[in-house]
């Protein structure tokens, strides 16, 4: 959005919501496109930009555009929350976490009740506002939920390395980091989604760089370009994706270079591999992606909340045996594809993160279905 | 009659300035709570319908009728104001709760008049805060015109009341021949609004821990009465006013929709957002649709009014930026759908609740 | 896991032995964590993750990444972003297209391997 009082422009940010420029590559995607595919990306924040601009409805018909797991607050397990939730009801504990979980539903409630029922929940910008937390509070247990994916780790990562700088014995972080690489090998594995081809989440890659990718491109034979966020860059990744696929090419493209480089920041990766250490992580709706997590390294382990509050160990959790998240997220299904969905399961009574999530997919189905008959999307589709 | 509180000069044996902060007592009925409102409030807020100090102020509204003329009504609201922090840049809660009554009424086309104040005190809150908020209580009715005529004071525990919760009611008399009302709205009817969208969420939420930015987003706090009353003279025709609170631009939108039973349409580029705004939301995740404001409304008028009522809008100074965004439309009965700057679609539905900020 | 806005900064400077400096964002000054970009000068650009930089922008590759798109050819004038209230529908581009100039550009940008 714009709006007219366009005197200090975002520079660089602007740019790239340009309806007219967006407009043109979407029109060269249309005369590039000769037979149906299917792209995969895997990035909330890209969902949301999709969704929010509606470029999804500028597409043409034979390109489908899905999906994938690429929103932390979908994807982190039951269990996790159900864990969290018990450490924030607890009276000596502050619970830090981004604005993004709180209402994700564990087995029961979700944060915001607690919040409500009188556990301290606080919403954190950054990180580094959880130290702060825990010096002003020096008599209670200051737990953050340390969430996202490659893009947050390094500044999750700097957190703890901050807080055994300064001594702080009262801090301590729930971990859920879930990697990306895995979880395409995973869908691509898996072969039943039908992807064609992905975008690349361009502030993962920011960290990672793309190198990893292009053995997925090799073996499996799927184009795989690196995307951003806006309009314009979406819209010049679908091409450049569509391009290849018709080309009959498979590699790996950059079609955010201005943040992007092959090797990625290389003292963000420095910081995560000094804290934390790859492991298998079970993915809530699809199951454990073997070495797709990341935990805190042994040097770290006094930072682990799960291991100063072993109680919360042997939590019992309860999915909606409804909820189909999972195979959404796989885009094995489509969100309209469950019974619950609009009836049962609304984004204000959610059974699954998908709902929940303002870039979960069914949330984005629920509130583009209950528009896409409306005459001015059909008039956008024409 | 009006000015600063006076904290010298008692004749009560533990005189108000003995209390640095508000305690139980000050809401026990008794000699604590007489001074208070002696003493901090009545210099504040009197005024000589106050000053009757009786269980209810005696107002005759025969004459306030017949002042404005054959066929005027009286409207009436009621609003509380429950902020946090209570001191904000831009404001407080006090200016906050004149202005959220004032408007209110001047939404139904009225000239606001008379106000009730009913403060909550938390124990525990310094007497300087309490009476800085009265000062500011004081300032905007003189700057909107109106008085408080009846008032009431409780105190609750330490833990509950997050420092000060205002009540306030407001009593105002709409002019003959102006009806103005949530459902009046018609298909054709030109969307327009005062103003930028977002700056009283962003101020509030600037100023909450951990969401702090060194450049301060000031909320736009305005009584509109007088606005309104500059469209109106334009136009007798206006079909909607709603003042922007709580969910935005996107709530009071959806809110009208509704009432009517209309659909709404509006290009999103047209919507004025101040840039330190738009920059705050960008980095928080918020879409300034949902953000409150609180001295800007969103009008529905016949499209031949339009330009007209956009014109004095724009005279007025709680108007420079105003805009037309969009059009009432029969499609989609009560659902609002934006435009985007690319061209796509989308459906703006109600806000689902409190704004969250976002990493992903 | 992605929201990340470029800013520009304006002021670099230690806090608590982390390199910080204050971000200016079109319209919105805020402090950030430079430990990443240990490279980065006060002018530069810089996109910000949660409070952290994460990398400092190519502003010769954006410039010439818009440049490069706008060379697409486009006719009519798009009523999307003008906003009239009155306007119907989306003008379509000409089919003159620059589909191997935007090719070999991006060629260059491939990976080798």
């Amino acid at each position: 959005m714009t709006g007219r009082d366009a005197g200090k422009a975002m520079k660089y940010l602007d740019e790239f919501r340009d309806g007219k420029l967006t407009r043109r590559l979407l029109d060269e995607v249309r005369k590039t496109v000769t037979r149906p595919w299917k792209l995969m990306e895997i990035c909330g924040g890209q969902t949301h930009s999709i969704l929010r601009s509606g470029l999804d409805q500028l597409l043409p018909e034979n390109l489908e555009l899905v999906h994938g797991p690429g929103c932390p607050v979908c994807v982190t397990p039951l269990e996790l929350i159900d864990k969290a939730i018990a450490l924030a009801a607890r009276p000596e504990v502050i619970f830090a976490s981004y604005g993004d979980m709180l209402r994700v539903p564990g087995s029961g409630r979700d944060l915001f009740s607690v919040r409500a029922a009188g556990g301290d929940v606080r919403v954190v910008y950054s990180p580094l506002d959880t130290l702060k937390i825990a010096h002003e509070n020096p008599k209670k247990q200051v737990v953050f939920f340390a969430i996202g994916f490659e893009t947050t780790a390094p500044a999750n990562a700097m957190a703890v390395i901050q807080a055994e700088r300064q001594g702080l014995r009262n801090f301590s972080v729930l971990v859920s980091h879930v990697t990306v690489p895995p979880a395409i090998s995973a869908i691509l594995e898996s072969g039943q989604a039908g992807v064609n081809g992905f975008l690349a989440a361009g502030h993962v890659c920011t960290v990672m760089g793309y190198w990893e990718y292009e053995p997925l491109a090799g073996r499996y034979g799927v184009p795989v370009v690196v995307t951003g966020f806006e309009p314009v860059d979406i819209a010049r990744g679908v091409l450049m994706c569509v391009r290849q696929l018709e080309q009959g090419k498979a590699e790996v493209e950059n079609a955010y270079a201005r943040s992007v480089c092959r090797e990625g920041n290389k003292p963000a990766q420095a910081v995560i591999r000094r804290v934390f250490e790859p492991c298998d992580r079970a993915w809530r709706g699809i199951g454990v992606i073997p070495g797709s997590g990341y935990r805190l390294r042994e040097a770290y382990a006094a930072f682990d909340a799960e291991t100063r509050f072993p109680d919360v160990r042997g939590i019992l959790t309860q999915e909606s045996p409804v909820c189909i998240s999972g195979l959404v997220l796989q885009g094995l299904k489509k969100p309209s594809e469950c019974p619950a969905f609009g009836a049962l399961c609304t984004p204000q009574a959610p059974l699954g993160a998908t709902m929940v999530s303002s870039e979960g997919a069914c949330a984005a189905y629920f509130r583009y279905g209950r528009h896409a008959d409306s005459p001015m999307a059909r008039e956008v589709r024409a | 009659m009006s000015g600063k509180p006076r904290l010298e000069g008692w004749t009560c044996p533990a005189p108000l300035r003995n209390y640095p902060t508000i305690v139980l007592g000050h809401g026990s009925g008794g000699l604590m709570m007489a001074d208070l409102i002696r003493h901090l409030f009545a210099p504040a807020l009197g005024n000589e319908l106050l000053d009757q100090m009786a269980d209810s102020t005696v107002i005759d509204a025969s004459s306030m009728l017949q002042a404005a003329g054959e066929g005027a009504r009286l409207a009436f609201t009621t609003d509380s104001f429950v902020v946090s922090p209570i001191v904000f840049p831009g404001g407080d809660i006090g200016e906050l709760a004149v202005n959220g009554t004032v408007n209110d009424l001047a939404m139904s086309g009225a000239e606001p008049l008379l106000l009730s104040a009913a403060f909550i005190l938390e124990e525990g809150l310094p007497m300087e805060t309490l009476a800085r908020i009265a000062e500011s209580v004081r300032r905007a009715c003189e700057a909107a015109g109106v008085k408080v005529v009846a008032g009431d004071t409780k105190v609750v525990n330490r833990g509950h009341g997050d420092g000060v919760y205002i009540s306030m009611a407001g009593l105002g008399v709409i002019p003959p021949a102006v009806r103005i009302a949530p459902g009046l709205g018609r298909p054709g009817d030109a969307v327009l609004v005062s103003g930028t969208m977002g700056d009283h969420g962003m101020a509030v939420l600037s100023r909450r821990e951990g969401l702090a930015f060194e450049t301060t987003l000031e909320s736009d706090t305005a009584p509109l009465a007088g606005l309104v009353k500059a469209m109106i003279a334009t136009s007798r025709d206006i079909h909607c006013l709603r003042d922007l609170t709580r969910g935005g631009l996107a709530a009071a939108l959806n809110e009208l929709a509704a009432a009517s039973k209309v659909g709404v349409e509006f290009y999103e580029a047209r919507v004025p957002v101040r840039p330190a705004v738009r920059a705050a939301c960008e980095m928080l995740g918020f879409d300034p649709l949902y953000v409150a404001n609180e001295g800007k409304l969103v009008c529905f008028v016949p499209e031949g009014e339009a330009k007209a009522v956009l014109i004095a809008m724009r005279a007025h100074p709680l108007g420079r930026e105003a805009a037309r965004i969009g059009t009432v439309v029969a499609d989609h009965p009560e659902r609002v759908v934006a435009r985007t700057a690319i061209g796509g679609s989308r459906l703006v539905d109600l806000p689902a609740g409190e704004l969250l900020p976002r990493i992903c | 896991m992605c929201l990340a806005v470029p800013g520009k900064v304006i002021e670099i400077y230690s806090a608590n032995g982390a390199r910080m400096g204050k971000v200016d964002f079109g319209g919105v000054v805020r402090e950030a964590c430079l430990d990443f970009l240990p490279e980065i000068e006060v002018g530069d650009y810089t996109i910000v993750h949660v409070g952290f930089g994460i990398s400092r922008l190519d502003e010769e590759e954006a410039r010439s990444t818009l440049e490069l798109l706008k060379e697409i050819e486009g006719s009519v004038e798009e009523a999307a972003d003008k906003g009239s209230a009155h306007e119907a529908g989306v003008a379509r581009s000409s089919p003159l297209t620059t589909r191997e100039r935007l090719g070999s550009a991006e060629r260059k940008r491939r990976p080798s391997g």
